[in-house]
């Protein structure tokens, strides 16, 4: 054996590892320059390559809007809790954007990090990860055009807006949670990664997005919370509009679900880990 | 005991080679394939089944000091570049462990991490970061980095800009100021102009006098009898030899060697359709003997003996090429240069090839041979012949040029002329 006395530094044993890993996070926090520039790289590429890039981020969800209000607020009337429909609209796209922005690039970023992870070690995790946070920028500045919508409303925000934060970051461990799962399907599975833009699309009519939850049946709304975007859409249409307090069973549900969904897809991932560049 | 870094034992690492039938990567196919076996047999070799799978790495066991310089030498698929990346935890053993003491950094290609629609600066902190330093390391050595890759101008241009000269000097100028106590380092320096290779090798030979560990995998017997003290053979997985660099490669040599005495059976690297076949080859010296060892600047024959095994082909053609003993093809005889392509093959025969005046400065060559039907490969052998030219007659000394100063040896004559010495000087 190597004797780990005479020098104080310790000693790495690579070996065969049987059923399922340590999630190690520990040495996650070792390596968190390196999420910090991946998220940066990301950042930076996408803006650099297209003049269009940041007026994108602002005019998709501003069609998105404009198309709702038109069919959903006023050719179907669906109701909108006493707030304008484009205002009630646009504060669920806000989180809707992110997740699905960050869920699509989630789900192929190992194999799109193919040449990295052939290459060089590091713990996996941080390439979801990394595609996860680098919607934020992206959020911020619909963030800002969201305050300008209400303005023109006349509607000031209220002071739930301070918990917008902790909204925000429940979004981010939904998209992860769920990202885990697909990126690492996708490396073995590559039709995943086709299928996921499609499923997206239903997932937000599973959501209350376009229409707010009181629409949906008493006897079916503990089961439509099991869907952990719920949760994060009422906690922002409160957080922002200040209505009255949501339903503590939704979100409880939304919740509980969103942490087995991302235990699971931690465990998992780890488990996969192993296999990563032999197969992508 | 103490002095030891890395301790590999029983290495071994399996890989699952998919036939058109078993490879599945659709959740679709996969699902559908599950319903089947589910519902009988459907053809399937039970998961451990041999057919299926190859040990790139079996059994491995050696021991690495610090500040020792190991070299990895072995054909194209004898498992170097796998057990790299076994140290370098991007894989996972099958079975078998390594224990290692001290902080791995990996060189296994040139631009790991690097974007091209980033500047080069930007390009430095991100390989710098994704290859292990932190950012004030980076911070630190920016001014070096820069200066080694010679890139100073060009800093603040997207890498896409870059000729592909600046890119790899870029690439390798932040890989070599990594600092870590142990550095694994695959073939990496077979990029770049010959002046660039140069200085790589030379910081790689630095890195191995500061004290710290590295592990060299090459083809270049040249590269690792320069850096490296120890070298290890592998072939086919296994390991073969671990020993002093100089006894590794001469092992690696005369395997290749005695392969071709065996008449090309189990050659691991001869390859083609087989519609003729490369049977013997055999070298011929000036009074007609056949040998392995020839002199410079007397006759030489090279003779082939094949067969044909499908009948009547037209278009066909002979080539062999010989490499000296640091990789470098000397020069290709391709009996189509001069004569066209053949005509008539028969059931087999022979073609011999004549020089009548051998280039070849003094040292050990290699023959590959190849047989071509209508431009398509026929067969293809590798390491068909070894030979040594042990003495010179080319010139008149009886001595040939170092080899890294020419690959071949040329005809010429020299002429003086004298200034007479002036009498001013004769006066001092």
């Amino acid at each position: 054996m190597i004797s780990e006395a005479k020098l104080d530094i310790p000693i790495l044993r690579i070996e065969p590892t049987r059923g399922w890993a340590a999630l190690k996070l520990r040495e996650l926090w070792t390596y968190r320059e390196l999420l910090y520039f991946l998220v940066w790289r990301d950042v930076k590429v996408r803006y650099k390559q297209t003049a269009i890039g940041v007026g994108w981020t602002i005019l998709q969800p501003l069609m998105t809007m404009v198309v709702f209000t038109m069919i959903f607020g006023n050719l179907a009337k669906v109701p909108s809790v006493g707030v304008p429909y484009p205002v009630f609209a646009y504060t669920a796209l806000l989180p809707w954007n992110l997740f699905s922005g960050a869920l699509n690039r989630c789900t192929i970023s190992l194999v799109g990090s193919a040449n990295l992870i052939t290459k060089v070690y590091f713990p996996r995790l941080i390439v979801p990860a990394s595609a996860t946070i680098a919607g934020v920028i992206d959020f911020t500045i619909s963030f800002v055009f969201l305050l300008g919508i209400m303005l023109w409303y006349h509607m000031v925000p209220t002071w739930g807006v301070l918990t917008l934060p902790l909204f925000l970051f429940q979004t981010l461990i939904t998209v992860l949670a769920v990202g885990l799962w697909l990126s690492a399907l996708n490396v073995r599975y590559r039709d995943v990664g086709h299928a996921i833009p499609f499923l997206i699309q239903i997932w937000m009519f599973l959501s209350p997005v376009a229409y707010p939850v009181s629409l949906v049946p008493e006897k079916w709304r503990l089961l439509y919370s099991v869907n952990p975007m719920v949760g994060v859409i009422e906690g922002f249409r409160w957080a922002l509009l200040g209505k009255e307090s949501p339903d503590f069973r939704i979100v409880a549900v939304s919740s509980v679900v969103l942490i087995v969904v991302l235990l699971g897809g931690l465990f998992y991932f780890k488990r996969i880990e192993r296999t990563f560049a032999d197969v992508v | 005991m103490s002095n030891v870094v890395i301790r590999v034992e029983n290495l071994s690492k399996q890989y699952r080679i998919g036939t058109a039938n078993h490879r599945h990567d659709t959740l679709r196919d996969h699902i559908a394939e599950r319903f089947k076996s589910m519902f009988g047999r459907n053809g399937y070799g039970h998961p451990n089944d041999p057919r299926d799978t190859i040990w790139a790495l079996k059994d491995v066991s050696f021991e690495v000091k610090q500040g020792e310089a190991m070299g990895f030498v072995g054909h194209n698929g004898a498992g170097k570049s796998t057990l790299l990346k076994l140290l370098s935890r991007i894989t996972e053993p099958t079975a078998g462990f390594a224990e290692i003491r001290g902080r791995v950094s990996s060189l296994l290609e040139v631009g790991t991490g690097f974007h091209p629609e980033l500047t080069g600066c930007e390009n430095i902190y991100l390989s710098g970061v994704i290859l292990g330093m932190t950012k004030a390391e980076i911070n630190r050595k920016f001014d070096e980095i820069v200066a080694f890759a010679e890139v100073e101008k060009f800093i603040g241009t997207p890498v896409k800009h870059y000729s592909s000269g600046m890119y790899v000097r870029l690439a390798f100028a932040v890989a070599a100021h990594l600092e870590t106590e142990i550095l694994l380092v695959d073939e990496v320096l077979a990029v770049g102009d010959l002046d660039f290779q140069k200085k790589c090798l030379g910081k790689i030979g630095e890195v191995a006098k500061q004290g710290r560990t590295v592990l060299f995998v090459s083809h270049s017997m040249a590269t690792v009898l320069n850096l490296c003290s120890r070298a290890i053979l592998l072939r086919s997985g296994q390991l073969v030899y671990d020993g002093p660099a100089e006894s590794t490669i001469k092992n690696y040599l005369e395997y290749q060697s005695s392969k071709g005495a065996q008449g090309f059976d189990n050659n691991p690297e001869r390859s083609g359709n087989g519609v003729i076949r490369l049977i013997g080859a055999r070298i011929f010296n000036e009074v007609n003997q056949a040998t392995s060892h020839l002199v410079a600047g007397r006759p030489a024959s090279f003779e082939f003996r094949y067969e044909n095994m499908t009948g009547e082909h037209r278009g066909c053609n002979i080539l062999f090429a010989i490499y000296n003993q640091l990789g470098v093809a000397v020069s290709c005889f391709d009996f189509s240069l001069n004569y066209g392509l053949v005509e008539r093959l028969g059931s087999g025969g022979v073609f011999t090839c004549h020089v009548p005046k051998l280039p070849l400065p003094i040292g050990q060559y290699s023959i590959n041979i190849k047989l071509e039907v209508n431009g398509e490969e026929a067969d293809l052998v590798l390491h068909a012949l070894v030979f040594n030219v042990d003495n010179s007659n080319f010139f008149k000394s009886g001595q040939t040029p170092p080899l890294r100063f020419g690959t071949s040896l040329v005809d010429h004559t020299w002429s003086q002329q004298i200034e007479p010495v002036s009498d001013v000087v004769a006066a001092q």
